[in-house]
């Protein structure tokens, strides 16, 4: 019981600390004007120091202040997407668990047709397709992430239809709605929460790597896969930092994310809440 | 006034062997029937017919000359062997009276539930509590007919006492039609009015 308090007090303080740190980041993207990020040649590819912490880029811009804006805007996506990614999975896992054989079949041919492609060149192809940009990029991401969510729902509401007590619940008149509702949803309520959490630094890396490769959003937005991208040309120059330092920004957000995810996990999961 | 199974056939699947060849079976109201045979004979599954859970190949099963209605509250309902798995594990034990429709003051008290239970959850009870609310939501269901699936063979013999004194006592006052699936031959001379083999 101890130990379960104090895991849950971990888990706890490990989600407001994130929280923090988000809503930091999140407002600080937002209030930085974009004066400050305008650079002058002068002070172009400076080391980090004091007053350019994260060293500034071959424009002069301070990497700091456009890193933060980066991670404001890759949190933006990264929320929107996992949300409508795992909205979609609840939707189709359970419309494939209580769907006919024939809707379920479909839908499982869905799901291997989307898993059959990467992801990075299917969210590549249809950011492609929409024109890019910041929507481009959305669709992109929620369209090809809701596959193992949905798989893994679908076969909780079929293993949960199996139990007697849905069975009853049908014999003392409940219609399939209220059983769905009742019986049903709340039992896919951790599924849900554990893997919106864990969609979330997938989506964020996603948006990266594919601005990184020039499909995503466009030149002038500040995002991480920019940073990153406009800093290859520098590094054999030396200017190391303008890789490593919002890179490293980066997967320090992704591993707190990641890191809330499996706690949050492990206090839902009946196989480790008790240990 | 009865519920009967009418040459009732049924296998699992399509191509598995039959369960239940051309079985008849019939349970007026005010009689307790108690259906006795060895494991595999298919007693649950003939239980699992009656209350309307599947449906047989071949046969009808009637209620007063009906086949059993498809909506609403099931007239014929069932109380299963296991009743840690027909009460979700996530809901308080109130809750799970509430199903039913109503709560009654004189089941719970005859079954000996006590009211600080109803705000717990089912794991936080044992077998033969959580079996006594079982019996008590298919009693406050207002169903005139009860099928039970072994529902004591688990339980220590001062809660089946309990259980069975509560069941035909509400049998008696409501003239209830009673199917008592067993193994327990002295069980069921105690309780039935009659004895069937399967």
């Amino acid at each position: 019981m101890r130990a379960l308090a104090n895991r849950r007090a971990r888990v706890l303080a490990l989600a407001i600390l994130l929280a923090a740190v988000l809503a930091g980041v999140y407002a600080l993207g937002l209030l930085i004007p974009e004066e400050a990020i305008a650079g002058s040649y002068l002070q172009a590819g400076q080391a980090p120091s004091l007053s350019h912490p994260f060293g500034t880029d071959a424009l002069g811009r301070d990497l700091l202040l456009r890193t933060l804006k980066g991670l404001s805007t890759s949190m933006t996506v990264g929320i929107a997407a996992s949300l409508i990614s795992a909205g979609i999975a609840v939707l189709v896992g359970i419309a494939s668990a209580i769907g006919s054989r024939r809707v379920d079949a479909g839908i499982n041919w869905g799901i291997d047709l989307v898993m059959g492609v990467p992801h990075t060149i299917l969210v590549m192809l249809i950011s492609f397709a929409l024109g890019r940009g910041l929507k481009g990029l959305l669709v992109g991401i929620a369209a090809t992430h809701w596959c193992s969510l949905a798989r893994l729902i679908r076969a909780e509401v079929l293993q949960l239809r199996g139990q007697p007590y849905v069975a009853v619940s049908r014999k003392l008149g409940k219609s399939s709605a209220w059983i769905l509702v009742h019986h049903l949803l709340p039992h896919l309520m951790p599924q849900f929460l554990v893997g919106l959490i864990l969609l979330f630094p997938h989506a964020i890396l996603h948006e990266a790597s594919v601005s990184f490769l020039g499909f995503g959003l466009p030149p002038e937005q500040p995002a991480i896969g920019i940073i990153l991208s406009e800093s290859m040309r520098y590094l054999s120059a030396g200017q190391w930092w303008s890789a490593v330092l919002p890179g490293a920004a980066l997967v320090l957000l992704v591993l707190l994310v990641d890191r809330l995810g499996e706690q949050v996990r492990r206090v839902l999961d009946p196989w480790s809440a008790q240990e | 006034m009865a519920l009967e199974a009418k040459n009732v056939s049924f296998r699992y699947g399509r191509r598995g062997p039959f369960v239940l060849e051309d079985v008849s079976l019939r349970v007026e109201r005010g009689e307790r029937v108690a259906l006795f045979a060895p494991s595999g004979r298919g007693k649950t599954t003939l239980a699992l017919l009656l209350a309307g859970y599947a449906r047989p190949q071949s046969g009808q099963i009637l209620l007063e000359g009906k086949p059993l209605p498809e909506t609403g509250v099931c007239p014929v309902q069932l109380i299963w062997q296991h009743p840690e798995k027909a009460i979700n594990p996530r809901w308080r034990l109130r809750r799970v009276l509430e199903e039913s429709g109503a709560i009654h003051e004189e089941d719970l008290v005859a079954l000996g539930i006590e009211r600080a239970w109803l705000d717990r959850f089912p794991r936080e009870l044992s077998g033969g509590e959580l079996q006594r609310f079982c019996v008590a939501r298919a009693l406050c269901s207002g169903a005139p007919y009860l099928i039970l699936d072994e529902i004591s063979t688990m339980l220590d013999g001062i809660t089946q006492a309990q259980i069975w004194n509560a069941l035909l006592e509400a049998a008696e006052a409501r003239s209830l039609g009673l199917l008592a699936v067993t193994h327990n031959p002295a069980l069921a001379q105690r309780i039935a009015t009659r004895t069937v083999e399967l």
